[in-house]
C-alpha cells in the first residue's frame, strides 16, 4: 500500500557546524538564517536550531546550524565554528555547543572577552575588529561583518552571502539591505585566515526546500485535507498556528484562535463532526487539557489529530527546549480504553509525510491520532529535498444516501462503520460521549459496551499500515531502536559503526500506537542485542516495548532527557562500549 | 405547489427522556421542537449540541443531528461545527451548572465572538445529575446540599447581566411554565443573527421543590426590547431573576466573516523553493 521512504535521513557523517550566539537584538538569528540559505544558494543541505533563553526580548539566543554534501538530520558532536556577536549570558549556551581544540571561535575583544565556558575547551581564539568595521558603515551592524567572516571561512562564495542577505533581509527595505551587503564585504575581507574546511557541493540545487518542522507538520496537515483548525497559543507550536492562519484561509478552510486548549479540541471535534477534517497543536500542558477531549473523539468516532510539539517537562517545565517525554501520555493518557493512533515524524522534511498520514488514518478509522513532533524538530530550519508527494486514497467512510434503519455504530467486519453528516437525510443521530448502542443511543448495557469496545480496538487493530509504520535500515545483529526526532542521531551514529565495521540495524518507529508487534519482531529476527535510543529520563519507549513482550534478546536502554539533543558520538560510543 | 404542514412531533426522537416527572425540561424540549416546526427547519439541516448534565441530555430526544459532548463544552463543540458548516442552524442546550460553572469560561468567549449560535441554558439552580449540589446560580443561603451544609455563602451568578457584558448581541428570559412564550422567543433567538442567549429558568421539582413558587413570581418585563446596553444592564441589574422577556436585541456583525478560497496547495508549496 505504501512505498518505502527510500532516500533516508542521518546520511550526512560531517559536514561543518557553525554556532553563532549573541543577546536579544544582536541579530543571532538573522546571521544564522543568511548563513543557511547562503549554504542552500551553494548547493548543500543544512539545518538550523534555534536556542533561546526564556526572555520574550533582550534574551541571549542562539543559531546552531550544520551544512553539508548530504541531507543532514541532526546536530553533530562538535561545532568548527562558534562567531560571538557578544557574550552577554552566552556561557549558558556552552553545553549546547560543545568545541574541542580544533574548533575556532571568532570573537571582537570590543565586546567583551570570551567566557571561561568556550575557551576552556582549547578552541583557538581568532579576534577580529567586527564592532570597528560595522561601524564604518552607516547603519552597519555587527552581525553582518561577522556573517561576512564566517561565511568566508565556510567556504561560502561572497556573491552567494549577498544574495542570502537579500532574500532574508527582503521586507526591511534597500537601505538596511545594503548597509548590510557593506557590512558582509568587510567581515569577507577579514577573513585572510586559514579557511574551515568546508564541504564540496553538488551543483544543482534549485529544487530543494528550505522548511521548519512546524511548516511541514502544517503543510502535511493541509496535504492530508485539513480545512479546519482550532488552537490555543503555546511555545513551541504556536508558529505552526501562524504558518497555517493566512494559508487555511486562501485554501477556504479557517483557523479559530480559542479561549483555551479545552475549547480547542472540543471545536476541532464539532468541526469533523461536521465532516471537515480538523486539527489542533499544542505542547504538553496543552495536551494534560486535551485528553478528555481526544477521549470524545475516540467514543464517538470523530476524527481529529493533535499534534503536539513536545517540550520539557512536566508542568510548565522547559518551554523553549526540546524533550521526547510526552510518549507516556500520549499512549495512556486517556481514561477508560480507548484506542487511537500515536505517530512521530522522524525529522523535519519526515513532518510533512507524518502528519499527512497521520490526518488521512485519523479520517479512514474515525478516531484521535496524536503526532508527536518537538521543538527540535518544529523550529528547526532544514534545507532538504522535497518531500515526496505522498498519495493516499485513505477516505473518511461518509453514508451519503443512509438507509431507514441506518445504524451509526454498526458493527463491521473491519470495525468502521459509515458515518453520515449533518445535511445528510434520514441519517440523523446523536454522537456521544456516553457507551452506546449501534443507533448511537446511551446504552450501560455490558452487551453494547463490549461490543462499542471491540469495534474500536478492531479497527485499529486489523488496519494494514503498510511498511511506513518503521525506517528499518541494516541487518546487522546489533540493533537500534529509536522513535521520532532522535532517529536523525541514530541513523548517524549507526553509520559511523558501521564505518567502522560493526553490522548494525536500525528500526525507527514512526507508528508508536498501534505497536506493530509482529512487524516488530520480525524486524528484530536474529538480533542479538537491542538498543532502545530516546530523549526523555525514564525510557518510555524502552518500558512501552517491554510491556509488549516484543524483545526477546538483551536489551539496553539509552535514555537521555532535554534539552542537550542526543549526539550521534555518544550513541555510537556508548554501544561500542558495551558490545 | 402543495406544501406538508411540519409539526412539532415530526422532531421528537421517540426517545424517552430521562427527566423526573413535573422537571422544566419538557416544557424546553416541547417548545424547541414547536420553534423549529414553525421555522420548518428541515431536521437534517439542524445540529443540537449539549455538554453533561440533566438538561443536557435533550439532543437525543430531538430528531436532528445532535452532539451530546463533555461536561461544559458544548459552546466550544458548537462553535467549531458552526464555523465548519455555516449552513447548519446550530443550537446548544445545557444547565446552569455545565454553562456558568465548568464552562463558564466558554460562556463568555461565546458570547464575544458573535457567532450565529442559539444557546439555551436551562437554570433550576442545582445539579440534579449528581443529586442536589449548589450551583453558580444557587442563591448563597441554600443549605439543603449536603456538599455545603451553612449554605455556599457565594454571591449568585447572574448569566444575563454577563452575557451582556461579554458581548452577546440577544438576550431573554424565558420561563418553562410559559411554553407559548418561550417557543415565540426561541423563534426569535434562532432568526437572530448573532450569538442569542436564552436564559431559562427550568424548575427542578425533585431537589428544588420550592421552585413551583416561580409560577406566581415569575413575570414579564414591562419595557421593550432594548439595543442599548447600558439601559438593558439597567433592567437586568434591577431584575429579581424572574423578569421574561427579550431584554437586548442587537445588530452586529456576525463573526467570522467568509472568505473565498482564492489559493491552490501547489502555489502554497512554492514558497518553499527557491
Amino acid at each position: 500500500m505504501f512505498s518505502m521512504n527510500t532516500d533516508m535521513p542521518g546520511m550526512q557523517t560531517g559536514g561543518l557546524s557553525v554556532a553563532v550566539t549573541g543577546s536579544g537584538g544582536s541579530g543571532a538569528v538573522t546571521a544564522g538564517l543568511i548563513l543557511l540559505e547562503a549554504a542552500a544558494k551553494k548547493g548543500l543541505y543544512g539545518l538550523m536550531m534555534r536556542s533561546a533563553g526564556p526572555q520574550i526580548r533582550g534574551g541571549e539566543s542562539a543559531s546552531l546550524l550544520r551544512f553539508g554534501d548530504a541531507p543532514v538530520a541532526c546536530m553533530s558532536d562538535h561545532f568548527d565554528l562558534l562567531v560571538g556577536l557578544d557574550w552577554r549570558n552566552a556561557g549558558r549556551f556552552a553545553q549546547e555547543i560543545p568545541l574541542d581544540a580544533s574548533s575556532v571561535i571568532l570573537a571582537d575583544p570590543a565586546v567583551g572577552s570570551v567566557p571561561e565556558s568556550f575557551s576552556a575547551s582549547g578552541a583557538r581564539v581568532r579576534e577580529l575588529a567586527f564592532k570597528e568595521r560595522a561601524a564604518r558603515v552607516n547603519g552597519g551592524r555587527l552581525n553582518m561583518v561577522a556573517v561576512g567572516t564566517a561565511g568566508a571561512l565556510c567556504g561560502l562564495p561572497l556573491e552567494t552571502i549577498d544574495a542570502a542577505v537579500h532574500k532574508i533581509l527582503a521586507d526591511k527595505g534597500t537601505v538596511v539591505v545594503e548597509s548590510a551587503i557593506t557590512c558582509v564585504a568587510l567581515g569577507y575581507e577579514l577573513a585572510a585566515l586559514p579557511k574551515v574546511p568546508a564541504p564540496g557541493a553538488p551543483e544543482e540545487s534549485a529544487a530543494r526546500w528550505r522548511i521548519s518542522g512546524n511548516e511541514a507538520c502544517g503543510l502535511g496537515a493541509l496535504r492530508g485535507g485539513v480545512r479546519f483548525v482550532a488552537a490555543y497559543p503555546i511555545t513551541p507550536a504556536s508558529d505552526m498556528l501562524e504558518w497555517l492562519a493566512p494559508r487555511l484561509e486562501g485554501l477556504g478552510g479557517s483557523l479559530l484562535q480559542a479561549e483555551d486548549e479545552l475549547a480547542a479540541i472540543n471545536m476541532i471535534v464539532g468541526a469533523s463532526y461536521g465532516g471537515i477534517p480538523a486539527l489542533t497543536a499544542t505542547s504538553g500542558p496543552g495536551l494534560s487539557l486535551m485528553l478528555e477531549g481526544l477521549g470524545l473523539a475516540v467514543a464517538s468516532e470523530t476524527p481529529v489529530v493533535v499534534v503536539n510539539v513536545t517540550r520539557g517537562g512536566p508542568s510548565t517545565g522547559i518551554p523553549t527546549k526540546s524533550e521526547q517525554s510526552d510518549l507516556n501520555i500520549a499512549l495512556y493518557g486517556m481514561h477508560g480504553e480507548a484506542p487511537h493512533l500515536v505517530l512521530a515524524p522522524l525529522d523535519v522534511r519526515d513532518c510533512v509525510l507524518t502528519t499527512q498520514w497521520a490526518v488521512r488514518l485519523a479520517e479512514h478509522l474515525q478516531t484521535a491520532a496524536i503526532v508527536l513532533s518537538d521543538q527540535s524538530l518544529g523550529q528547526t530550519r532544514a534545507v532538504a529535498d522535497p518531500p515526496a508527494e505522498f498519495e493516499l486514497s485513505l477516505q473518511r467512510l461518509i453514508e451519503r444516501s443512509p438507509a431507514r434503519d441506518y445504524r451509526r455504530y454498526a458493527a463491521t467486519e473491519e470495525g468502521v462503520s459509515a458515518m453520515t453528516i449533518p445535511g445528510v437525510a434520514h441519517g440523523m443521530y446523536t454522537a456521544d460521549g456516553l457507551e452506546h448502542d449501534e443507533r448511537g443511543i446511551p446504552s450501560s448495557l455490558a452487551a453494547d459496551h463490549r461490543r462499542q469496545l471491540e469495534k474500536r480496538q478492531q479497527k485499529i487493530d486489523a488496519f494494514d499500515y503498510g511498511a511506513y509504520w518503521a525506517e528499518i535500515r541494516g541487518d546487522g545483529d546489533l540493533c537500534l531502536i529509536c522513535w521520532g526526532s532522535s532517529s536523525g542521531a541514530v541513523f548517524e551514529a549507526a553509520n559511523r559503526l558501521a564505518a567502522n565495521g560493526v553490522a548494525l540495524r536500525v528500526i525507527a518507529l514512526r507508528l508508536l500506537a498501534p505497536l506493530r508487534c509482529e512487524a516488530l519482531r520480525q524486524a528484530l529476527a536474529g538480533a542479538k542485542q537491542v538498543w532502545v535510543v530516546e530523549q526523555n529520563h525514564s525510557g518510555q519507549l524502552y518500558h512501552y516495548l517491554r510491556a509488549h513482550d516484543v524483545l526477546s534478546v538483551e536489551t539496553h536502554s539509552l535514555a537521555k532527557p532535554g534539552p542537550i539533543p542526543l549526539r550521534p558520538g555518544e550513541i555510537a560510543k556508548t554501544v561500542a562500549e558495551q558490545r | 405547489m402543495t406544501t406538508v404542514a411540519v409539526k412539532a412531533k415530526d422532531y421528537k426522537s421517540g426517545i424517552k427522556p430521562i427527566w423526573c416527572p413535573g422537571c422544566g425540561h419538557f416544557a424546553v424540549l416541547a417548545a424547541i421542537t414547536r420553534a423549529l416546526a414553525y421555522l420548518e427547519r428541515p431536521k437534517e439541516q439542524v445540529a443540537l449540541i449539549s455538554g453533561i448534565g440533566c438538561s443536557s441530555r435533550l439532543p437525543a430526544y430531538v430528531d436532528s443531528y445532535g452532539f451530546h459532548g463533555l461536561h461544559g463544552r458544548a459552546l466550544p463543540l458548537a462553535t467549531g461545527l458552526k464555523v465548519a458548516r455555516p449552513d447548519l442552524t446550530v443550537l446548544v442546550a445545557g444547565g446552569d451548572g455545565d454553562g456558568f460553572s465548568i464552562g463558564g469560561n466558554h460562556f463568555l468567549h461565546a458570547c464575544r465572538r458573535n457567532i450565529d449560535l442559539t444557546y439555551i441554558a436551562m437554570d433550576n439552580r442545582v445539579y440534579g445529575m449528581t443529586k442536589g449540589q449548589a450551583s453558580p446560580t444557587t442563591a448563597p443561603d441554600w443549605s439543603a446540599s449536603k456538599m455545603t451544609p451553612h449554605g455556599t455563602g457565594v454571591r449568585r451568578f447572574q448569566p444575563a447581566a454577563i452575557a451582556l457584558s461579554a458581548g452577546a448581541t440577544f438576550i431573554a428570559r424565558g420561563y418553562s411554565g410559559d411554553p407559548k412564550g418561550l417557543s415565540r422567543m426561541l423563534v426569535e433567538a434562532i432568526r437572530h443573527p448573532g450569538f442569542s442567549f436564552l436564559h431559562v429558568l427550568s424548575p427542578c421539582l425533585t431537589f428544588r421543590p420550592e421552585q413551583r413558587a416561580w409560577k406566581a413570581e415569575a413575570h414579564a418585563f414591562t419595557e421593550e426590547t432594548s439595543d442599548e446596553p447600558v439601559e438593558a444592564a439597567r433592567r437586568l441589574h434591577a431584575d429579581d431573576g424572574l423578569g421574561l422577556g427579550v431584554v437586548y436585541a442587537e445588530r452586529l456583525p456576525v463573526w467570522p466573516p467568509r472568505h473565498e478560497s482564492t489559493a491552490s496547495l501547489a502555489m502554497l508549496e512554492e514558497e518553499f523553493s527557491a
